[in-house]
């Protein structure tokens, strides 16, 4: 399926052009995290690499057929979109839609619940959770189906330290399981701590990208400086 | 005031009773309606999904026109199907006329738009919630139809409960192509329509108030079968 290729991808947003043209590719085993302010089109460029924001211009490719990508790739989005329906149907929910047999979804979910912590609460409708609960289980929903490539939009936005680091958990478990991923975050100290690859977003313009090592210590973009300084990026 | 004074005491005396008219005409009431709901949403239900996730050319004209067809005036759709099944109109071999099948139809006519649209409206919503999750995981648009229909299940009961409120107080359409015949058609409203027309208000307000009892007896048990208020639950 890898690597996932991008060329001269371009979006637009109501005759704007919002992101791009973007080049890019993401290798098995990445874990590429996208740095840049709000409104540089972070969200966008994850959405469009999934597939599920129109391209004005450009393509993006795997290197096997789109039909076999489209299943083994999943999204957690930044609001967690909650199914309305309990906890556990919630995780059931994608095996299902893949003709996973109901005792073996069920079997899964009840591994994933206790994953996450949420055993206690596996029949309460998942709309009623907090806000770190619903994240975690829609991260645990994105990979019971145990993706090959998972994106991730500001995952850990508002959520408090305890719950950031069990998603950094869940997150360093499914890497060490062999998903690829591909996040968003304004988050310095989670970049640092999750990333291989810095692909530094500004105005829909990718204007570096580098291992992350080197990213906080000597960035090749100017704006990337300023950003990692905590100064304002214009 | 004696007038409702009467009709209440002969109401519970008719109730008290078991008086067998009044329960052949309540069941066949309940008969043609809930026939009548039953078909509207088998239609309209899945309707309702299909104009909310599918994009078709006349799509907006459809759901504008629904709405529109929501006020039908009963009369109009009784003169209608008394057309088309007389004698000499287009359906006049099946012989239908003056039968509880031609005002299983004339009602059927009536609530299915009503349905539609309300059904709709709610889908709508739940839609705009589902949509980025449903696009990303790929979903067929059987399996969105079946989720959204599933996940509005409370809402969609409240569509369908309204059908039944218009259907079961309805009187012009039924009247026109069941012809209020005694011991076949005859049901609550159109029983009502005629005492009130032959003076006997008492045994006319006994009959009304039996058919607020079922109106009032039919969504306190669907609600209570579907647990719509108690917490927790949508």
């Amino acid at each position: 399926m890898f690597p996932l290729i991008a060329e001269n991808l371009v979006v637009e947003f109501q005759g704007k052009q919002i992101l791009g043209p973007i080049n890019l590719k993401i290798n098995k085993g990445d874990i590429a995290v996208i740095l840049g302010p709000n409104g540089s089109g972070k969200t966008s460029l994850l959405k469009a690499l999934h597939g599920i924001l129109k391209l004005r211009l450009g393509t993006v490719r795997w290197s096997c057929l789109k039909a076999e990508s489209i299943g083994k790739q999943m999204f957690v989005f930044q609001t967690p979109i909650m199914l309305r329906r309990s906890v556990f149907e919630n995780l059931t929910y994608p095996l299902l839609l893949r003709k996973t047999p109901k005792a073996q979804a069920n079997h899964r979910a009840a591994q994933w619940v206790d994953r996450i912590d949420l055993r206690a609460l596996m029949h309460v409708p998942a709309t009623r959770l907090s806000g770190g609960e619903k994240q975690k289980l829609a991260l645990a929903r994105a990979l019971i189906t145990e993706p090959e490539m998972l994106f991730l939009d500001e995952p850990c936005a508002s959520l408090d330290g305890k719950t950031t680091f069990e998603i950094e958990s869940l997150l360093q478990n499914c890497v060490a399981g062999g998903t690829t991923i591909m996040m968003s975050t304004h988050d310095l100290g989670q970049a640092k701590r999750l990333a291989k690859d810095i692909y530094f977003l500004n105005k829909g313009t990718l204007e570096s990208v580098q291992s992350a090592k080197t990213f906080f210590i000597k960035p090749l973009s100017q704006n990337a400086s300023k950003f990692i300084a905590g100064d304002i990026v214009e | 005031m004696n007038d409702i004074w009467d009709g209440i005491v002969q109401a519970f005396t008719l109730i008290y009773t078991l008086d067998s008219d009044l329960i052949k005409i309540s069941l066949r009431s309940l008969q043609v309606t809930l026939s009548a709901l039953a078909i509207s949403c088998i239609i309209a239900l899945p309707l309702a999904a299909v104009l909310t996730i599918q994009q078709f050319k006349f799509r907006r004209f459809m759901i504008a026109l629904l709405n529109a067809l929501m006020g039908l005036p009963p009369v109009v759709v009784g003169l209608l199907v008394y057309i088309v099944l007389s004698r000499s109109g287009p359906f006049g071999v099946l012989d239908l006329l003056y039968t509880t099948t031609a005002m299983i139809i004339a009602q059927t006519i009536i609530i299915t738009p009503l349905i539609t649209s309300i059904a709709h409206q709610s889908l709508r919503e739940l839609w705009s919630e589902y949509h980025d999750l449903l696009i990303s995981m790929n979903t067929s648009h059987t399996q969105r139809i079946k989720t959204l229909l599933w996940d509005a299940r409370r809402a969609l009961l409240t569509a369908s409960l309204a059908g039944f409120g218009r259907a079961i107080g309805e009187v012009g359409a039924i009247m026109i192509v069941g012809g209020n015949i005694d011991n076949a058609t005859r049901v609550l409203t159109t029983a009502i329509a005629l005492e009130t027309s032959k003076g006997d208000f008492a045994l006319a307000l006994a009959l009304g108030f039996v058919l607020i009892l079922i109106t009032i007896a039919v969504n306190i048990g669907t609600h209570w079968l579907s647990q719509t208020e108690s917490e927790g639950r949508w």
